[in-house]
Protein backbone atom coordinates (compact mmCIF):
# COMPACT_ATOMS: atom_id res chain seq x y z
CA UNK A 1 0.00 0.00 0.00
CA UNK A 2 2.90 2.33 -0.72
CA UNK A 3 2.52 5.25 -3.09
CA UNK A 4 -0.83 6.22 -1.64
CA UNK A 5 -1.62 9.79 -0.68
CA UNK A 6 -3.79 10.35 2.37
CA UNK A 7 -6.14 13.33 2.53
CA UNK A 8 -8.33 14.33 5.44
CA UNK A 9 -10.48 17.21 4.17
CA UNK A 10 -12.29 19.39 6.69
CA UNK A 11 -15.44 19.90 4.61
CA UNK A 12 -17.65 17.96 2.22
CA UNK A 13 -16.90 20.55 -0.47
CA UNK A 14 -13.16 19.92 -0.11
CA UNK A 15 -13.74 16.17 -0.23
CA UNK A 16 -15.83 16.52 -3.40
CA UNK A 17 -13.10 18.68 -4.97
CA UNK A 18 -10.47 16.09 -4.08
CA UNK A 19 -12.65 13.35 -5.58
CA UNK A 20 -13.06 15.31 -8.81
CA UNK A 21 -9.37 16.18 -8.97
CA UNK A 22 -8.41 12.52 -8.60
CA UNK A 23 -10.29 11.57 -11.77
CA UNK A 24 -11.29 8.18 -10.44
CA UNK A 25 -8.04 7.28 -8.69
CA UNK A 26 -9.30 8.11 -5.19
CA UNK A 27 -11.31 6.10 -2.72
CA UNK A 28 -13.37 7.52 0.11
CA UNK A 29 -12.71 6.04 3.53
CA UNK A 30 -15.03 5.98 6.52
CA UNK A 31 -13.94 3.29 9.01
CA UNK A 32 -11.71 1.62 6.44
CA UNK A 33 -12.54 -1.91 7.58
CA UNK A 34 -13.41 -2.97 4.03
CA UNK A 35 -11.23 -0.55 2.04
CA UNK A 36 -7.94 -1.29 3.79
CA UNK A 37 -8.51 -5.04 3.42
CA UNK A 38 -9.22 -4.55 -0.29
CA UNK A 39 -6.11 -2.39 -0.70
CA UNK A 40 -3.96 -4.94 1.05
CA UNK A 41 -5.34 -7.74 -1.09
CA UNK A 42 -4.76 -5.71 -4.27
CA UNK A 43 -8.46 -5.54 -5.13
CA UNK A 44 -8.51 -1.77 -4.63
CA UNK A 45 -5.55 0.26 -5.85
CA UNK A 46 -6.36 3.90 -5.10
CA UNK A 47 -3.68 6.56 -5.49
CA UNK A 48 -5.49 8.74 -2.99
CA UNK A 49 -7.43 7.83 0.14
CA UNK A 50 -9.86 10.51 1.27
CA UNK A 51 -10.64 10.12 4.97
CA UNK A 52 -14.12 11.46 5.73
CA UNK A 53 -13.92 11.34 9.51
CA UNK A 54 -12.49 14.84 9.99
CA UNK A 55 -15.49 16.44 8.28
CA UNK A 56 -17.96 17.91 10.79
CA UNK A 57 -21.22 15.94 10.73
CA UNK A 58 -19.73 12.79 9.22
CA UNK A 59 -19.21 11.37 12.70
CA UNK A 60 -21.89 11.70 15.32
CA UNK A 61 -25.59 11.28 16.01
CA UNK A 62 -28.10 14.06 16.49
CA UNK A 63 -31.82 14.12 17.17
CA UNK A 64 -33.79 16.10 14.61
CA UNK A 65 -37.54 16.46 14.19
CA UNK A 66 -38.23 13.47 16.42
CA UNK A 67 -35.92 11.29 14.33
CA UNK A 68 -32.17 10.90 14.11
CA UNK A 69 -29.43 12.05 11.77
CA UNK A 70 -26.45 9.70 11.83
CA UNK A 71 -23.14 10.75 10.30
CA UNK A 72 -22.17 8.30 7.59
CA UNK A 73 -18.79 7.53 9.17
CA UNK A 74 -20.04 7.08 12.76
CA UNK A 75 -18.64 3.88 14.25
CA UNK A 76 -20.79 0.92 15.23
CA UNK A 77 -19.51 1.23 18.78
CA UNK A 78 -20.80 4.82 18.97
CA UNK A 79 -24.18 3.75 17.58
CA UNK A 80 -24.48 1.01 20.19
CA UNK A 81 -23.75 3.44 23.01
CA UNK A 82 -26.49 5.92 21.98
CA UNK A 83 -29.31 5.04 24.37
CA UNK A 84 -32.14 6.94 22.64
CA UNK A 85 -31.19 5.71 19.18
CA UNK A 86 -31.01 2.13 20.38
CA UNK A 87 -34.39 2.45 22.09
CA UNK A 88 -36.07 3.85 18.97
CA UNK A 89 -34.34 1.61 16.40
CA UNK A 90 -33.18 -1.58 18.13
CA UNK A 91 -33.15 -3.47 14.83
CA UNK A 92 -30.88 -0.99 13.08
CA UNK A 93 -28.48 -0.99 16.01
CA UNK A 94 -28.40 -4.77 16.45
CA UNK A 95 -27.67 -5.09 12.73
CA UNK A 96 -24.88 -2.53 12.82
CA UNK A 97 -23.40 -4.11 15.93
CA UNK A 98 -23.31 -7.59 14.34
CA UNK A 99 -20.63 -6.47 11.91
CA UNK A 100 -17.23 -7.93 12.77
CA UNK A 101 -15.48 -7.92 16.10
CA UNK A 102 -15.24 -5.38 18.92
CA UNK A 103 -12.18 -3.99 17.11
CA UNK A 104 -14.09 -3.67 13.82
CA UNK A 105 -16.98 -2.02 15.69
CA UNK A 106 -14.55 0.67 16.80
CA UNK A 107 -14.26 1.74 13.13
CA UNK A 108 -16.94 0.23 10.89
CA UNK A 109 -19.75 2.59 9.83
CA UNK A 110 -23.21 2.53 8.27
CA UNK A 111 -22.00 4.64 5.33
CA UNK A 112 -19.13 2.30 4.64
CA UNK A 113 -21.31 -0.76 4.99
CA UNK A 114 -23.81 0.61 2.46
CA UNK A 115 -21.28 1.97 -0.05
CA UNK A 116 -19.12 -1.17 0.07
CA UNK A 117 -22.28 -2.57 -1.52
CA UNK A 118 -22.05 -6.16 -0.36
CA UNK A 119 -25.38 -7.95 -0.79
CA UNK A 120 -24.66 -9.50 2.63
CA UNK A 121 -24.08 -6.16 4.41
CA UNK A 122 -25.74 -6.55 7.81
CA UNK A 123 -26.86 -2.99 8.45
CA UNK A 124 -28.43 -2.44 5.04
CA UNK A 125 -31.60 -4.59 5.33
CA UNK A 126 -32.24 -3.04 8.73
CA UNK A 127 -31.83 0.49 7.32
CA UNK A 128 -34.07 -0.33 4.36
CA UNK A 129 -36.74 -1.77 6.65
CA UNK A 130 -36.45 1.35 8.79
CA UNK A 131 -37.16 3.57 5.82
CA UNK A 132 -33.84 5.33 6.31
CA UNK A 133 -32.87 8.06 3.86
CA UNK A 134 -29.32 8.84 2.71
CA UNK A 135 -28.13 12.43 2.49
CA UNK A 136 -25.81 12.53 -0.51
CA UNK A 137 -23.72 15.53 -1.44
CA UNK A 138 -21.98 16.27 -4.73
CA UNK A 139 -20.98 19.17 -6.94
CA UNK A 140 -24.63 19.79 -7.84
CA UNK A 141 -25.70 20.02 -4.22
CA UNK A 142 -27.48 17.80 -1.74
CA UNK A 143 -30.01 15.07 -2.52
CA UNK A 144 -31.93 12.60 -0.39
CA UNK A 145 -32.26 8.98 -1.50
CA UNK A 146 -33.94 5.96 0.07
CA UNK A 147 -31.33 3.43 1.22
CA UNK A 148 -32.81 0.73 -1.04
CA UNK A 149 -31.90 2.86 -4.07
CA UNK A 150 -28.17 2.98 -3.30
CA UNK A 151 -26.85 -0.52 -3.95
CA UNK A 152 -26.60 -1.30 -7.68
CA UNK A 153 -24.94 -4.72 -7.47
CA UNK A 154 -22.04 -6.34 -5.64
CA UNK A 155 -19.47 -3.56 -5.05
CA UNK A 156 -21.48 -1.01 -7.04
CA UNK A 157 -23.62 1.92 -5.97
CA UNK A 158 -25.84 4.44 -7.73
CA UNK A 159 -23.77 7.33 -6.36
CA UNK A 160 -21.98 9.39 -9.00
CA UNK A 161 -18.17 9.26 -8.93
CA UNK A 162 -18.03 12.68 -7.26
CA UNK A 163 -20.80 12.19 -4.71
CA UNK A 164 -20.40 11.47 -1.02
CA UNK A 165 -22.83 9.81 1.36
CA UNK A 166 -22.83 12.26 4.22
CA UNK A 167 -25.47 10.99 6.64
CA UNK A 168 -28.53 8.84 7.23
CA UNK A 169 -31.87 10.16 8.39
CA UNK A 170 -34.08 7.89 10.45
CA UNK A 171 -37.67 9.13 10.66
CA UNK A 172 -39.61 9.95 13.80
CA UNK A 173 -41.26 6.87 15.26
CA UNK A 174 -45.03 6.61 15.81
CA UNK A 175 -46.10 4.97 19.09
CA UNK A 176 -46.05 1.13 19.12
CA UNK A 177 -43.35 0.92 16.47
CA UNK A 178 -40.23 -1.21 16.48
CA UNK A 179 -37.85 -3.17 14.34
CA UNK A 180 -35.62 -6.24 14.38
CA UNK A 181 -32.76 -7.71 12.37
CA UNK A 182 -31.78 -11.37 12.27
CA UNK A 183 -29.06 -13.04 10.30
CA UNK A 184 -27.89 -16.60 9.90
CA UNK A 185 -24.21 -17.45 10.09
CA UNK A 186 -22.75 -20.90 10.82
CA UNK A 187 -21.16 -19.61 14.06
CA UNK A 188 -22.09 -17.00 16.65
CA UNK A 189 -19.71 -14.14 15.75
CA UNK A 190 -17.37 -12.80 13.11
CA UNK A 191 -18.89 -14.11 9.90
CA UNK A 192 -20.73 -12.95 6.80
CA UNK A 193 -24.49 -13.36 6.63
CA UNK A 194 -25.85 -16.40 4.77
CA UNK A 195 -29.16 -14.56 4.97
CA UNK A 196 -30.14 -11.36 6.78
CA UNK A 197 -33.65 -10.03 7.36
CA UNK A 198 -34.81 -6.66 8.68
CA UNK A 199 -38.41 -5.97 9.67
CA UNK A 200 -39.84 -2.67 10.89
CA UNK A 201 -43.50 -2.23 11.81
CA UNK A 202 -46.08 -0.13 13.61
CA UNK A 203 -49.12 -1.42 15.49
CA UNK A 204 -52.31 0.49 16.26
CA UNK A 205 -53.86 0.68 19.73
CA UNK A 206 -55.68 -2.60 19.10
CA UNK A 207 -52.47 -4.41 18.15
CA UNK A 208 -53.22 -4.41 14.43
CA UNK A 209 -50.24 -3.71 12.20
CA UNK A 210 -50.75 -0.54 10.14
CA UNK A 211 -47.29 -0.23 8.56
CA UNK A 212 -44.56 -2.77 7.85
CA UNK A 213 -41.41 -3.00 5.80
CA UNK A 214 -39.40 -6.17 5.20
CA UNK A 215 -35.91 -6.22 3.70
CA UNK A 216 -33.65 -9.13 2.80
CA UNK A 217 -29.87 -9.42 2.59
CA UNK A 218 -27.65 -12.01 0.86
CA UNK A 219 -30.42 -13.46 -1.30
CA UNK A 220 -29.90 -11.26 -4.39
CA UNK A 221 -27.18 -9.06 -5.92
CA UNK A 222 -28.37 -6.21 -3.69
CA UNK A 223 -30.28 -6.01 -0.43
CA UNK A 224 -33.98 -6.02 -1.28
CA UNK A 225 -37.03 -4.15 -0.08
CA UNK A 226 -39.88 -6.68 -0.35
CA UNK A 227 -42.96 -4.50 -0.41
CA UNK A 228 -45.36 -7.44 -0.77
CA UNK A 229 -43.95 -9.00 2.40
CA UNK A 230 -44.61 -5.84 4.38
CA UNK A 231 -48.07 -5.49 2.82
CA UNK A 232 -48.91 -9.05 3.94
CA UNK A 233 -48.57 -7.94 7.56
CA UNK A 234 -50.58 -4.71 7.31
CA UNK A 235 -54.13 -5.02 8.63
CA UNK A 236 -53.29 -8.15 10.63
CA UNK A 237 -52.16 -9.02 14.16
CA UNK A 238 -49.32 -11.05 12.62
CA UNK A 239 -51.36 -14.22 12.93
CA UNK A 240 -50.20 -17.42 11.24
CA UNK A 241 -52.06 -16.72 8.02
CA UNK A 242 -50.45 -13.28 7.68
CA UNK A 243 -47.00 -14.65 8.47
CA UNK A 244 -47.46 -17.41 5.90
CA UNK A 245 -48.44 -14.81 3.32
CA UNK A 246 -45.37 -12.77 4.22
CA UNK A 247 -43.17 -15.86 3.88
CA UNK A 248 -44.61 -16.52 0.43
CA UNK A 249 -43.73 -12.97 -0.62
CA UNK A 250 -40.23 -13.35 0.80
CA UNK A 251 -39.73 -16.65 -0.98
CA UNK A 252 -40.93 -15.09 -4.22
CA UNK A 253 -38.45 -12.21 -3.91
CA UNK A 254 -35.38 -14.35 -3.20
CA UNK A 255 -33.01 -14.98 -6.08
CA UNK A 256 -29.88 -16.13 -4.31
CA UNK A 257 -26.75 -17.79 -5.59
CA UNK A 258 -25.54 -21.15 -4.32
CA UNK A 259 -22.08 -20.93 -2.82
CA UNK A 260 -20.00 -22.33 0.03
CA UNK A 261 -22.18 -20.52 2.54
CA UNK A 262 -25.41 -22.16 1.39
CA UNK A 263 -27.47 -23.30 -1.55
CA UNK A 264 -30.10 -21.12 -3.15
CA UNK A 265 -32.85 -23.39 -1.77
CA UNK A 266 -31.42 -23.22 1.75
CA UNK A 267 -31.06 -19.44 1.62
CA UNK A 268 -34.63 -19.05 0.44
CA UNK A 269 -35.97 -21.28 3.20
CA UNK A 270 -33.89 -19.50 5.84
CA UNK A 271 -35.06 -16.08 4.60
CA UNK A 272 -38.66 -17.14 5.27
CA UNK A 273 -37.86 -18.47 8.74
CA UNK A 274 -35.87 -15.39 9.72
CA UNK A 275 -38.51 -13.01 8.34
CA UNK A 276 -41.15 -14.70 10.50
CA UNK A 277 -38.99 -14.57 13.60
CA UNK A 278 -37.89 -10.96 12.98
CA UNK A 279 -41.49 -9.85 12.45
CA UNK A 280 -42.54 -11.45 15.74
CA UNK A 281 -39.60 -9.87 17.61
CA UNK A 282 -40.45 -6.45 16.15
CA UNK A 283 -44.08 -6.98 17.19
CA UNK A 284 -43.08 -7.90 20.76
CA UNK A 285 -40.83 -4.84 20.94
CA UNK A 286 -43.59 -2.60 19.58
CA UNK A 287 -45.93 -3.90 22.29
CA UNK A 288 -43.39 -3.49 25.05
CA UNK B 1 4.35 9.26 -2.62
CA UNK B 2 4.35 11.85 0.09
CA UNK B 3 5.23 11.07 3.65
CA UNK B 4 3.48 13.09 6.30
CA UNK B 5 4.44 14.18 9.77
CA UNK B 6 2.11 12.67 12.36
CA UNK B 7 1.87 13.89 15.93
CA UNK B 8 0.16 11.67 18.48
CA UNK B 9 0.35 10.56 22.09
CA UNK B 10 1.50 6.99 22.55
CA UNK B 11 1.30 5.51 26.04
CA UNK B 12 1.18 9.00 27.50
CA UNK B 13 4.23 10.28 25.62
CA UNK B 14 4.00 12.76 22.75
CA UNK B 15 5.52 11.28 19.61
CA UNK B 16 6.22 12.58 16.13
CA UNK B 17 6.87 10.29 13.20
CA UNK B 18 6.80 10.18 9.41
CA UNK B 19 4.11 8.04 7.83
CA UNK B 20 3.34 7.01 4.29
CA UNK B 21 -0.21 7.74 3.15
CA UNK B 22 -1.01 4.05 2.78
CA UNK B 23 0.98 2.86 5.76
CA UNK B 24 -0.97 1.11 8.48
CA UNK B 25 -0.84 2.33 12.06
CA UNK B 26 0.55 -1.11 12.91
CA UNK B 27 3.50 -0.68 10.55
CA UNK B 28 4.13 2.81 11.90
CA UNK B 29 4.09 1.58 15.50
CA UNK B 30 6.44 -1.28 14.71
CA UNK B 31 8.74 0.23 12.09
CA UNK B 32 8.80 3.95 12.86
CA UNK B 33 8.30 3.93 16.64
CA UNK B 34 9.93 0.51 17.23
CA UNK B 35 7.01 -0.59 19.39
CA UNK B 36 7.00 -4.21 18.28
CA UNK B 37 4.67 -5.54 20.96
CA UNK B 38 1.63 -5.20 18.67
CA UNK B 39 1.77 -8.13 16.26
CA UNK B 40 0.65 -8.65 12.70
CA UNK B 41 -1.26 -11.91 12.42
CA UNK B 42 -3.59 -11.58 9.44
CA UNK B 43 -3.38 -7.93 8.38
CA UNK B 44 -7.09 -7.98 7.60
CA UNK B 45 -8.73 -7.34 10.95
CA UNK B 46 -9.65 -10.94 11.64
CA UNK B 47 -7.18 -12.02 14.31
CA UNK B 48 -6.86 -9.09 16.72
CA UNK B 49 -3.12 -9.56 17.36
CA UNK B 50 -2.56 -5.87 16.54
CA UNK B 51 -5.27 -4.58 18.91
CA UNK B 52 -4.55 -1.14 20.33
CA UNK B 53 -6.74 1.49 21.97
CA UNK B 54 -7.14 4.78 20.08
CA UNK B 55 -8.96 7.59 21.88
CA UNK B 56 -10.55 5.00 24.13
CA UNK B 57 -11.72 2.74 21.29
CA UNK B 58 -10.34 -0.73 20.69
CA UNK B 59 -9.22 -1.04 17.06
CA UNK B 60 -7.03 -3.24 14.90
CA UNK B 61 -3.90 -1.20 14.14
CA UNK B 62 -3.68 -3.02 10.79
CA UNK B 63 -7.07 -1.55 9.79
CA UNK B 64 -6.16 2.05 10.48
CA UNK B 65 -3.87 4.25 8.41
CA UNK B 66 -0.95 5.81 10.24
CA UNK B 67 -1.83 9.41 9.18
CA UNK B 68 -5.22 8.93 10.82
CA UNK B 69 -3.41 8.85 14.14
CA UNK B 70 -2.78 12.64 13.97
CA UNK B 71 -3.86 14.15 17.27
CA UNK B 72 -5.01 10.86 18.80
CA UNK B 73 -4.16 9.18 22.07
CA UNK B 74 -2.91 5.65 21.50
CA UNK B 75 -2.44 2.90 24.08
CA UNK B 76 -0.33 -0.12 23.19
CA UNK B 77 0.86 -3.17 25.09
CA UNK B 78 4.13 -1.37 25.88
CA UNK B 79 2.19 1.00 28.15
CA UNK B 80 0.18 -1.62 30.04
CA UNK B 81 2.65 -2.30 32.83
CA UNK B 82 3.18 0.62 35.20
CA UNK B 83 6.87 1.30 35.73
CA UNK B 84 7.76 -2.38 35.67
CA UNK B 85 4.73 -3.38 37.72
CA UNK B 86 2.56 -5.75 35.72
CA UNK B 87 -1.07 -4.83 35.15
CA UNK B 88 -3.48 -7.22 36.93
CA UNK B 89 -4.40 -8.62 33.50
CA UNK B 90 -0.77 -9.45 32.77
CA UNK B 91 -0.38 -10.94 36.22
CA UNK B 92 -3.43 -13.18 35.81
CA UNK B 93 -2.43 -14.25 32.29
CA UNK B 94 0.85 -15.50 33.79
CA UNK B 95 -0.79 -17.04 36.88
CA UNK B 96 -3.33 -18.94 34.82
CA UNK B 97 -1.01 -19.80 31.94
CA UNK B 98 -3.37 -18.01 29.57
CA UNK B 99 -0.75 -18.03 26.85
CA UNK B 100 1.48 -20.53 25.15
CA UNK B 101 3.28 -19.12 22.13
CA UNK B 102 2.31 -15.61 23.19
CA UNK B 103 1.76 -14.13 19.72
CA UNK B 104 -1.88 -13.23 20.38
CA UNK B 105 -1.23 -12.12 23.96
CA UNK B 106 -0.55 -8.39 23.42
CA UNK B 107 -3.78 -8.12 21.44
CA UNK B 108 -5.76 -10.11 23.98
CA UNK B 109 -4.42 -7.99 26.82
CA UNK B 110 -5.27 -4.70 25.11
CA UNK B 111 -8.73 -5.96 24.14
CA UNK B 112 -9.30 -7.14 27.72
CA UNK B 113 -8.11 -3.80 29.07
CA UNK B 114 -10.54 -1.96 26.79
CA UNK B 115 -13.34 -4.17 28.16
CA UNK B 116 -12.45 -3.67 31.81
CA UNK B 117 -12.00 0.09 31.28
CA UNK B 118 -15.70 0.33 30.43
CA UNK B 119 -17.13 -2.70 32.22
CA UNK B 120 -15.32 -3.58 35.45
CA UNK B 121 -17.64 -6.51 36.21
CA UNK B 122 -18.30 -8.39 32.96
CA UNK B 123 -20.04 -11.75 32.81
CA UNK B 124 -18.20 -14.66 31.24
CA UNK B 125 -20.49 -14.35 28.21
CA UNK B 126 -19.62 -10.67 27.85
CA UNK B 127 -15.91 -11.50 28.01
CA UNK B 128 -16.27 -14.20 25.36
CA UNK B 129 -18.20 -11.96 22.96
CA UNK B 130 -15.90 -9.00 23.53
CA UNK B 131 -12.84 -11.15 22.74
CA UNK B 132 -14.40 -12.86 19.71
CA UNK B 133 -12.10 -10.83 17.45
CA UNK B 134 -8.93 -12.11 19.12
CA UNK B 135 -7.76 -15.44 17.77
CA UNK B 136 -5.60 -17.74 19.87
CA UNK B 137 -4.50 -21.00 18.32
CA UNK B 138 -2.89 -22.40 21.50
CA UNK B 139 -4.97 -22.01 24.62
CA UNK B 140 -8.50 -22.83 23.61
CA UNK B 141 -9.58 -19.55 25.29
CA UNK B 142 -10.77 -20.98 28.62
CA UNK B 143 -7.67 -19.91 30.48
CA UNK B 144 -7.81 -16.50 28.80
CA UNK B 145 -11.41 -15.98 29.89
CA UNK B 146 -10.65 -17.11 33.44
CA UNK B 147 -7.66 -14.79 33.61
CA UNK B 148 -9.78 -11.83 32.48
CA UNK B 149 -12.53 -12.63 34.99
CA UNK B 150 -10.00 -12.91 37.83
CA UNK B 151 -8.16 -9.76 36.77
CA UNK B 152 -11.50 -7.94 36.78
CA UNK B 153 -12.09 -9.16 40.34
CA UNK B 154 -8.55 -8.06 41.32
CA UNK B 155 -9.16 -4.60 39.88
CA UNK B 156 -12.52 -4.27 41.64
CA UNK B 157 -10.88 -5.30 44.90
CA UNK B 158 -8.13 -2.72 44.41
CA UNK B 159 -10.73 -0.01 43.76
CA UNK B 160 -12.65 -0.70 46.99
CA UNK B 161 -12.25 1.92 49.67
CA UNK B 162 -10.43 0.38 52.60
Amino acid sequence: MSGVDYLAPASVADAVSALRASAGSARLMAGGTDLLVQMRGGRAKPQVVIDLKRIPGLVGIRCEGGGFVIGGATSGAALGEHVALKAAWPGVIEAANLIGSTQVQGRASLGGNLCNASPAADSVPALIAAGAVCIIEGPAGVRAVQVEKVQAGPGKTTLAADEILVAFRLPARPARSSDAYLRLIPRTEMDIAVVGVGVSLTLDAGGVCNAARVSLGAVAPTCLLVEAAGAALVGTTLDDAALAKMEAAVSEACRPISDKRGTAEYRTKVACVLARRAALIAKDRANA
Amino acid sequence: MSRMVVNATVNGEPVEFLAGGGQSLLDALRDELRLTGSKEGCGTGDCGACSVIVDGRLVCACLMLAPEAEGTRIETIEGLADNGHLHPLQHQFLEQAALQCGFCTPGLLMASKALLDRNPDPTETEVRYWLAGNMCRCTGYDKVVRAVMDAAADLRQAEKPR
